[in-house]
């Protein structure tokens, strides 16, 4: 963008409303989102280009500028818009602070006092003629190196916890990045000794690449930690396997656990993952338990009233 | 060399792998459930020895570990499956199966073993069964391709010869069917098998419930040609044709390559012929053989249980003695025979029925499309028309056999359109060569071999050329690990891997295998290996005899001494 705009990227610009300045690189660096659009920067930036050809028929039409913004950023609008002659102090006003990055904890404090272990998917994908990386994925994946630091907060989720009781089973459905709280749980589970029974679904595309924490999950089952674990690898066969389809084939198994009282987790992606594990744990309890889809979705209610379906999702 | 040390470990307990195997119910062990069980794609141990016995095991690729650790992954398991082929025959379909799953299932290519089968390396376990399957629908097997039980039966591939060659083939398949293991269980877990009840004496009559106390390997050749190494088998036959007929088989016993490193009282050892017997009684004299090693066997420790200890440590005559008593009968006098080579002979060669066949070099045993060279290619569109069979060597080549003359052409012309004579020109000094698989699948590997030895080759090629001996033919051989099995204890000169990147050097083997090779340097990196080997083959350019082999000029010139009994290799 520097380059592009032909900025100093020395000039000291305000980086929050106190007016305290960094650099312009620095600030571009860090301090501000530059790569992911959103519909109000877009109307900010139209009376910062008043001749901008087509910017404000773009931003009138709902779509079209929904269409635009995927997989595109400030960049790409710089150059397709030529929003060029503006000074970067302008410019710089109209971006939003860099929001934070959330992760789950992949570790448990019990076993690991001293750290906390996050599973992060680097984001990585070629669109619009450019290969494209996400901000904090591919920060630690292309640039981080070991002794490096990084600007973290704990952010807590309350509503997403081990049930208080440690002998209280346990089903844990995180495929993909997913994973992350399942490892937490575990690892406490087993530093305070639980005697709750649990029970993993997990997938990815490839068993021999995307098995996250293989050995772990290994010497949990070994050691009883944990007592079963169901896998879907969905670039395996010819047939996409994904974990509701595991969730079906042990149908019965899985009600019963419902039936004795397992809290249910879902963690990871929102759009289709976790809708689609909710639709089969809905047809699970209606199948196994002979209920109408009122019944059921009334159970599955109960369950989350009781704190016993439990979701984070993205 | 003392041999009570070995013996008195016949005393000891026995080892951990008998107690798998009799505690096995007959190979079955939990194979079916380990197998089926997702988390892993490995299998534990005990279960890992028995599939041997069904022709595969377990490998990882070594080139990962490292990585795969630090990202929590468990090794990059993968299954290494071995065809069971006796004397190498295949057909043109079964050829297109094994292309097939090696593209499909296995790492792309497939090697050909220096035992004259073939192997499939990088198979996934969920893959396995299909795999098996699919080998055995097209009329092959894996059972007993690895294990304590005989091994598939090598047998000249002579062309040249081809009624004697037919003949002798036969021998050899009706020698693997005798001492195939007989355990339904191969058929219960790869082939969805009816479970059979048996009773425990049907279930191996030969084998018993222990199986043998190590692997067993027979050959059968055809002089002139060693090409089987018949000195390197536990029970080798050489066929001895008289008046144009095969008359019968001498017997030989108690060869075998593999030693231990740091142990002397392990090491190569070469068959002794004790006689000779008709044809029709060679499955016979097999099976006693077979069962003298059974029941004398060392089963304390396995590094020991090699049938050349067995027979070692009592004695020849001790052994013959046995024999003849389990036989009833005794070995007529062995008879003369002579072995001009151990390698292969190239190119196109008439047969005697008018059918034509062509060996074709395969470097390393190793077919897959290279770069420039689509080796794989090319012989999978020669299998597609070809009505004759294929026959791997045990030289690890393929000879594209009983080709009808009016064949020939389009046979001749698929060759030179896929380039498969000419990518370049392999030296008669390559062509000579063999290196075993090693890194990296190859669990017991310490050196590289396939991977390495064709470079290897390319300098010491030009010690040979700059001597002015471009064309000089010499066996050499390299395996990974002292295990040998590219036969490295009988070539001329050999290599065998100490630790990455160093071997031990040895040299004098005869270029017809009847002659075991000694160290001349120990833990030599390549810069001291073709240090050491210039002078030599200088010395050799500038005063061998007319047709003397460098193995020959070696002893002959005292740069090592000539070793005719394992009990003499470390001496």
């Amino acid at each position: 963008m520097i380059a592009e705009m032909k900025w100093n990227p020395e000039e000291p610009v305000a980086i929050n409303s106190q007016g305290e300045e960094r650099p312009l690189e620095e600030a571009l660096r860090r301090h501000f989102e530059i790569t992911v659009l959103t519909k109000p920067l877009l109307e900010k930036a139209l009376p910062l280009a008043p001749g901008a050809s087509g910017l404000s028929e773009l931003v009138e039409n709902e779509q079209a500028v929904r269409d635009y913004m995927h997989g595109r950023d400030l960049l790409d609008l710089i150059r397709d818009y030529s929003l060029f002659d503006i000074p970067a102090k302008e410019f710089v006003s109209i971006l939003r602070k860099m929001p934070p990055r959330l992760y789950s904890a992949a570790s448990s404090l019990k076993a690991y006092p001293e750290e906390v272990h996050l599973t992060v998917g680097k984001v990585a994908f070629h669109a619009h003629g450019r290969e494209r990386f996400g901000v904090c994925s591919g920060q630690c994946a292309l640039r981080l190196q070991e002794g490096d630091t990084v600007p973290v907060y704990v952010h807590e989720n309350s509503n997403f916890r081990l049930p208080a009781d440690a002998d209280a089973p346990i089903i844990m459905i995180g495929p993909g990045t997913g994973i992350a709280p399942f490892r937490a749980f575990l690892q406490e589970r087993e530093e305070i000794g639980a005697q709750g029974k649990s029970w993993l679904f997990f997938g990815d595309q490839h068993f021999v690449t995307d098995f996250l924490y293989q050995v772990e999950w290994q010497r949990w089952l070994k050691q009883g930690v944990l007592s079963r674990i169901d896998l879907a690898f969905s670039r395996d066969a010819s047939r996409k396997i994904y974990v509701q389809h595991r969730m079906l084939e042990k149908s019965r198994e899985l009600y019963a656990w419902l039936q004795d009282g397992a809290v249910v987790y879902v963690c990871g992606d929102e759009k289709h993952m976790a809708k689609d594990v909710h639709q089969t744990l809905l047809s699970i309890v209606m199948n196994e338990g002979g209920m109408g889809e009122d019944a059921a979705k009334e159970y599955i209610m109960q369950m989350q009233k009781e704190k016993r379906y439990q979701r984070d999702v993205y | 060399m003392e041999k009570n040390k070995r013996l008195m470990e016949h005393e000891g307990p026995p080892s951990d792998v008998e107690r798998i195997k009799r505690e096995s119910n007959y190979l079955r062990g939990t194979l079916k459930e380990t197998m089926a069980d997702p988390v892993s794609a490995g299998i534990p141990d005990d279960d890992n020895r028995l599939l041997k016995f069904h022709g595969s095991y377990l490998q990882d690729d070594r080139d990962l570990r490292i990585e795969r650790q630090r990202q929590k992954l468990e090794p990059a398991y993968q299954f290494m499956v071995r065809v069971r082929a006796p004397g190498g025959v295949a057909t043109p379909e079964q050829w297109l199966v094994l292309d097939e799953l090696a593209r499909k299932y296995a790492n792309g290519s497939l090697r050909l073993t220096t035992r004259q089968s073939f192997q499939l390396h990088g198979v996934l376990k969920w893959n396995m069964k299909t795999a098996i399957q699919q080998i055995n629908e097209a009329l092959l097997s894996t059972l007993g391709a690895c294990g304590d039980v005989n091994r598939n039966v090598m047998c000249n591939p002579n062309p040249h010869q081809s009624h004697i060659h037919a003949e002798v083939y036969e021998w050899s398949k009706k020698l693997s069917e005798h001492l195939s293991p007989q355990t339904n269980a191969y058929h219960e877990i790869w082939l969805d098998g009816e479970k059979v009840v048996s009773t425990k004496e049907s279930e191996e009559p030969l084998y018993k419930d222990v199986y043998l106390p190590r692997k067993f390997k027979i050959g059968i050749a055809v002089p002139p040609s060693n090409d089987i190494d018949v000195y390197s088998q536990d029970l080798g036959f050489i066929a001895i044709v008289e008046n144009g007929r095969l008359a019968g088989f001498n017997v030989a016993v108690g060869g075998g390559m593999g030693m231990t490193d740091g142990d002397p009282y392990t090491y190569p050892q070469l068959a002794s012929a004790i006689g000779f017997c008709p044809a029709e009684k060679m499955v016979e004299v097999a099976e006693k053989v077979v069962a003298i090693q059974r029941d004398f066997g060392n089963r304390s420790v396995r590094k020991y249980a090699r049938f050349k200890y067995t027979i070692d440590d009592r004695g020849l005559d001790w052994f013959v003695n046995e024999l003849h008593k389990r036989l009833g009968w005794t070995l007529e006098e062995k008879r003369p025979y002579q072995f001009l080579h151990n390698g292969d002979r190239y190119g196109w060669t008439e047969g005697s029925g008018g059918s034509w066949h062509y060996t074709l070099f395969v470097e390393n045993g190793r077919i897959r499309d290279f770069d420039d060279y689509p080796l794989m290619t090319g012989l999978r569109e020669i299998a597609a028309v070809h009505q004759g069979d294929f026959r791997l060597t045990p030289n690890q080549n393929v000879i594209i056999a009983n080709v009808s003359p009016d064949k020939k052409d389009a046979i001749e012309a698929l060759i030179e359109s896929c380039g498969l004579a000419n990518r370049k020109r392999h030296s008669p000094l390559r062509k000579h060569s063999m290196a075993c698989v090693a890194l990296p699948t190859c669990g017991l590997a310490k050196a590289e071999s396939e991977r390495y030895l064709p470079t290897l080759l390319d300098k010491i090629e030009k010690l040979f050329a700059d001597a002015g001996l471009p064309d000089e033919e010499v066996v050499i051989r390299m395996s990974g690990c002292p295990n040998g099995c590219s036969r490295p204890a009988l070539a001329e000169i050999a290599f065998i891997g100490k630790s990455p990147g160093k071997y031990n050097m040895y040299l004098g083997g005869s270029f017809n295998g009847e002659r075991l090779n000694k160290l001349y340097r120990e833990n030599a990196g390549e810069s001291e290996i073709i240090e050491a080997l210039q002078p030599i083959i200088n010395h050799y350019a500038k005063e061998k005899q007319p047709d003397e082999h460098f193995g020959d000029f070696v002893i002959r010139c005292g740069y090592v001494k000539k070793v005719l009994s394992g009990q003499d290799f470390h001496a």
